[in-house]
């Protein structure tokens, strides 16, 4: 310090702006009367597009995705979704093997859902063969699919607040919730997450008394762990905030890209296959269709914790009206299982929207083409679509909202 | 909903001259579907027959009573050329008898089918709650003609899953406004779906190669120079 009485440190020192006040005198905004004042904008960059990778090892972006983001400052003007990291050509695996051998590849796909991915692939290949299923198995595998809704949407919502940054805590209760569904999956199948439980015609093992009893413990408490969760979560003023209005989608639009579950009936349109379809043994209980209103990120959350609701009632009836029975239909054939010639597609409403298997068969005893209809990867089309406009920080939060899983969008 | 013949029969009226078959299909599920073709008196230009597809498209989806607002699924199939032997049984007179019983001879005629590539729309209503309408579209065949139109403009729903099909079957999509490679890398040459692709056999990379692979790779690298093994020290 040559000169200390230039350098002192003045009263009125901002340190917001990392400057020393000194410099006021070189800016060409004057000081404010209350001694701070506003640093020089630098705005030599006004005008020019950035172009941002995000990802594929971005924490955000649930997997190996990556987006090409064009920024007008912090603005997006551009958004192009690159995919592919994952892929490993899962529908030519599935020419190549037998029928019930692609089975075990179709947890893979979806793999917080592999019941439904299981069953969607079942319901395929039993609409090809004419196969009847047996009402027990019926029941469990609604059963199975109810409780993989449970967990899909508890992780998501969970996901989802880490996403809006509300680290830790939420996804935390949500992933003790889903360790208890998984137990259950791995009593029953043998494995937490790769199930491979449905077969053509019925499902693989019939569960016990145990089992059952374990089940409905757990659906008579779930109600109470939404409680909680929504207290935490709904009506959270900082959530709300950062969330409504936030990654709008028309009905229009959502009905046009082929948009499917809740990320549709968050638009409001009314389109549930459990109710449209009627597959399995659906038409039997009792359960509504939560609607939402604006097609936000808040209504997508919502959703799915009103989903959540209504699984727990489809639950109960379920669970109250197994009926005893066969687990598999006697006549099933398992080896040299071979449809007649034809096409058949399937399709289920999965917890991420219509999951459904296309399939033709030549009579041999592998598929001649075997295709997968992925929820999460058509659901992405209007991605671009609904973060225009928005902050990256928004663009992170409706990606997430969107509940996609790579292993089904890159295949 | 209407059958596929009526539908068929409702395009005939509105678009007269569209070629439309209905494809049945002989399996269990009964889902038959509608196959598109180019008419005969359109010109071969591909733009043509992309203009007609999508107003046929734009039929199925705006009208009252189909209402097909989804496109759920978009897919390809492959059928590589076959080579078809038919066996006919020809009666011929018998030439040492002429007055006898005629000769019956087998004839085996050999015939190829050319192949092409198909792209199937599976259409559902969520307006009438009904569906699927099945719509086919085929290639000429499956190297310069493999093209058809793509329907992006009246489903935003295709728009991946066309370039999916365009990726892994190698069917250009006439009016896409973005095909690219959507799964496989961009600087990858053939496409992975079709029945005759073959795999590469040169896997240096991968990290724990098995025998058959290794078997393959050897072709690729020259074989390592012969080392003259020195006798064991406490040989016998």
């Amino acid at each position: 310090m040559t000169n200390p009485g230039t350098f002192s440190i003045p009263a009125a020192h901002d340190v917001r702006s990392g400057h020393s006040s000194l410099d006021i005198s070189h800016s060409s905004f004057p000081p404010q009367a209350g001694g701070s004042h506003v640093r020089q904008v630098h705005d030599s960059f006004h005008g020019d597009l950035l172009e941002v990778s995000m990802g594929p090892h971005h924490p955000s972006t649930h997997g190996v995705f990556r987006m090409i983001v064009t920024l007008d400052g912090e603005t997006i003007v551009k958004l192009k979704p690159v995919f592919g990291y994952l892929h490993r050509n899962h529908e030519k695996l599935g020419e190549t093997v037998t029928y019930l051998g692609s089975m075990p590849y179709t947890d893979r796909l979806d793999y917080l859902s592999s019941m439904t991915n299981n069953w969607a692939y079942a319901l395929a290949v039993e609409k090809l063969a004419g196969q009847a299923v047996p009402e027990r198995a019926e029941y469990v595998r609604v059963i199975l699919a109810e409780l993989t809704r449970l967990l899909n949407h508890t992780c998501l919502a969970g996901f989802l607040m880490q996403d809006c940054g509300c680290s830790g805590t939420p996804l935390m209760y949500a992933f003790r919730e889903r360790e208890y569904i998984l137990d259950l999956f791995e009593s029953l199948s043998g494995s937490r997450m790769m199930c491979n439980y449905q077969r053509f015609g019925g499902c693989r093992v019939d569960p016990s008394a145990d089992w059952l009893a374990g089940a409905q413990k757990l659906t008579d408490r779930y109600g109470a762990f939404l409680d909680e969760f929504e207290t935490l979560l709904t009506g959270n003023e900082i959530i709300m905030a950062r969330t409504q209005g936030v990654g709008k989608l028309s009905p229009a639009l959502a009905i046009s890209a082929g948009v499917t579950g809740p990320m549709l009936r968050a638009c409001g349109v009314n389109y549930d296959l459990r109710k449209v379809d009627a597959y399995g043994v659906y038409p039997r209980f009792d359960f509504r269709v939560p609607l939402g209103d604006h097609g936000d990120v808040y209504d997508r959350y919502m959703i799915r914790v009103l989903e959540m609701r209504e699984s727990i009632k489809i639950l109960q009836q379920a669970l109250a009206g197994l009926p005893a029975g066969p687990i598999m239909d006697p006549k099933a054939k398992l080896r040299s299982f071979r449809p007649k010639a034809g096409e058949a597609y399937g399709r289920i409403e999965g917890p991420k929207g219509e999951i459904g298997f296309y399939l033709l068969s030549d009579g041999s005893p592998n598929p001649y083409r075997y295709r997968i209809r992925p929820p999460s990867f058509i659901n992405l089309t209007i991605l671009e679509d609904m973060c225009l406009g928005h902050t990256v920080a928004d663009a992170v939060i409706i990606l997430g909202s969107v509940d996609i899983v790579l292993g089904e969008v890159d295949r | 909903m209407e059958s596929p013949e009526q539908i068929r029969d409702r395009i005939l009226v509105r678009f007269p001259g569209a070629e439309i078959t209905v494809v049945t299909n002989p399996g269990l599920s009964a889902q038959h579907s509608l196959l598109l073709s180019p008419p005969l008196r359109l010109s071969a230009a591909p733009s043509s027959f992309s203009s007609h597809a999508r107003a046929i498209a734009e039929f199925l989806r705006d009208d009252p009573t189909l209402q097909l607002d989804q496109c759920s699924n978009v897919t390809g199939i492959d059928w590589p050329e076959k080579e078809i032997v038919e066996t006919t049984k020809v009666s011929t007179p018998d030439p040492a008898n002429p007055a006898g019983p005629p000769k019956v001879v087998e004839q085996k005629t050999k015939r190829f089918q050319p192949g092409y590539l198909e792209v199937v729309y599976h259409l559902y209503s969520i307006a009438q709650r009904h569906g699927p309408v099945i719509l086919r579209l085929r290639t000429g065949n499956r190297t310069d003609q493999a093209s058809v139109p793509s329907l992006t403009p009246v489903w935003r729903s295709c728009e991946f899953q066309e370039r999916e099909v365009f990726d892994l079957f190698g069917v250009k999509f006439d009016g896409h406004p973005d095909l690219r490679r959507i799964l496989m890398w961009d600087e990858f040459k053939d496409h992975p779906m079709r029945r005759d692709y073959v795999e590469p056999d040169d896997y240096e990379w991968e990290p724990t190669p098995h025998g058959t692979v290794l078997e393959k790779a050897k072709a690729h690298y020259p074989s390592p120079p012969a080392v003259a093994t020195p006798p064991a020290a406490n040989a016998p």
